[in-house]
């Protein structure tokens, strides 16, 4: 069964330095409160995982939380760069970060292998690009039916998972709606997962096919409202595409960046 | 009577014509949204649009900035997860058109999203992949659509990222279960496709006022011309109307979202 905690307390109890963290949201229910609090907590060394890096991946890669990304698409959609990440990359600031980049098919069968307990994902895939000369985790193999060669790449197995998601029913319960992206495939392919809800509701009021995850394949539950803000939880808010496009001055800047976090993130405690 | 229409506008109408009715189109964030929506808007109602957030069959009101705007699920007939987006919907078979950008493009129509410059000490880092690889090897044909300049026009990409026929220009040759690879490059200047034997990009058609100068300037390698060259036709009175007033609902609701 899944505990209820305060954000502070579930990142605290299950979040170590060192630990390959998943944070998913697929530019919808992003889990930026929970990644504030790593940033708060001074987590360091982590490994993190994400397909689309986004802003708050580039907040705590800025904030000196990463030693290693692996990822399919970092940038800041629409605007253009992660300048926080790309500093770190091309600069070193304000650590040395490894990269290892994939496509977003194979992060996403890498996932599925994770959460289907698989050593590896098969695909149809990088066919001709250069990608696999970059990535040795990128293999080929031959169909043992057809001699089909095809991509392999190994399962995505972190120590934590994080997401964000609507509601929560008393007893732990999650319904994640809209674009679910990896949601569901990351808290099952984590060692342990927390999931940030909007609210926690008496009926999660979901469908009979709904994407609802089970109280008894979750670690940890915290209520944050507005937790995937500036990022959007659909049936609650929007996306403050507004402050995506700040984004790009804010972090241009080593000191820009150090004064936004300052105040946004440091003296803000956890909700 | 001849119209005003910037060279920006000529991009985006020409490719929006290069869908129909008939196609399922597995969009790429920018002017491919863009185009993709405007043919959706005038010839094309019923193009099927599907976004890689798993969005299917979507009909946004305004464009999307991200690729996983609300938007895009609002208006979707359904949405489904981004590994189904991927195995199923991709992989599966179902996808006609990829439709991408980019910020390389080579003479053999190689793309590169990923870095200017040596890997491991780029001059400038890009996004990455996302989608693009396996969109251009799994839809049955690839639609790009780029702005011309010598930047983004080189002979050979700085790296490969999404395959469009290779370094050689044989790198689909014997391959099984993938599509026909990029068949129509869309720029502001005119309209390319691949040689049928070699598979080089050739200038198949010059947009309204483009010289073959121009477009020699504004590529990184001997860019070939197509003996019959063609003149692209200039967007009509409603093909801009839609467009702009798509592009002022787009702008208005980007920057009045707190």
């Amino acid at each position: 069964m899944s505990e209820f905690l305060s954000l502070q307390e579930a990142v605290s109890r299950h979040i170590s330095n060192g630990d390959t963290v998943c944070m998913e949201g697929f530019t919808h229910l992003i889990p930026f409160a929970a990644g504030h609090e790593i940033i708060r907590q001074g987590k360091r060394d982590l490994t993190l995982i994400r397909m689309t890096p986004d802003l708050v991946y580039d907040q705590m890669i800025g904030a000196g939380c990463a030693k290693k990304l692996i990822f399919s698409w970092g940038g800041n959609p629409g605007v253009g760069s992660l300048h926080r990440l790309r500093d770190a990359v091309e600069k070193g600031w304000p650590n040395k970060l490894e990269i290892l980049e994939h496509s977003h098919a194979a992060m996403a069968c890498a996932y599925e292998a994770g959460a289907a307990g698989l050593p590896l994902a098969v695909m149809r895939g990088y066919i001709g690009s250069d990608l696999p000369k970059v990535n040795d985790q990128i293999k080929f193999i031959e169909c043992p039916f057809t001699g089909e060669r095809l991509a392999a790449v190994p399962a995505i197995r972190p120590d934590v998972g994080v997401i964000h998601a609507q509601r929560a029913d008393r007893k732990g319960n999650v319904l994640v709606e809209g674009i679910i992206g990896v949601q569901k495939e990351v808290v099952l392919a984590a060692k342990r997962s927390i999931v940030t809800v909007e609210e926690i509701v008496d009926d999660l009021g979901a469908g009979v096919n709904a994407c609802v995850i089970p109280s008894w394949a979750i670690t940890a539950i915290v209520e944050a409202p507005r937790g995937a803000s500036p990022s959007y939880a659909l049936g609650y808010y929007d996306r403050d595409n507004a402050f995506y496009k700040e984004w790009d001055t804010i972090a241009r800047d080593r000191d820009t960046f150090a004064a936004w976090l300052d105040d946004n993130v440091f003296e803000k405690g956890a909700a | 009577m001849s119209l005003e229409f910037t060279s920006s506008e000529m991009m985006s109408v020409t490719a929006a014509r290069a869908l129909n009715n008939s196609m399922t189109c597995f969009v790429g964030i920018g002017v491919p949204s863009e185009a993709a929506n405007l043919a959706r808007l005038t010839h094309a109602p019923d193009v099927t649009l599907i976004y890689e957030s798993g969005t299917l069959q979507t009909k946004p009101d305004v464009l999307p900035l991200s690729i996983g705007d609300g938007e895009l699920c609002e208006s979707a007939l359904t949405t489904v997860s981004v590994p189904e987006m991927f195995r199923y919907w991709l992989q599966g078979g179902h996808i006609s058109v990829g439709f991408l950008g980019t910020a390389q493009i080579d003479r053999y129509a190689n793309l590169n999203t990923t870095l200017i410059g040596d890997y491991r000490e780029p001059k400038v880092r890009l996004p990455g992949g996302g989608g693009a690889p396996e969109i251009a090897t799994n839809a049955k044909e690839v639609f790009v659509t780029v702005k011309h300049s010598k930047r983004t026009f080189v002979k050979d990409v700085d790296f490969v990222t999404t395959v469009g026929f290779g370094r050689d220009g044989k790198a689909r040759d014997n391959v099984p279960n993938i599509g026909q690879g990029p068949t129509i490059v869309i720029t502001d200047l005119c309209i390319l496709k691949p040689d049928p034997k070699t598979k080089e990009l050739v200038v198949t058609s010059l947009h309204p006022s483009v010289t073959r100068k121009d477009v020699i300037d504004a590529t990184g390698w001997g860019i070939r011309f197509a003996d019959d060259i063609k003149t692209t036709p200039e967007p009509t009175a409603k093909e801009l109307k839609v467009l702009r007033d798509l592009k002022a609902r787009t702008h208005t609701h980007h920057a009045g979202q707190q």
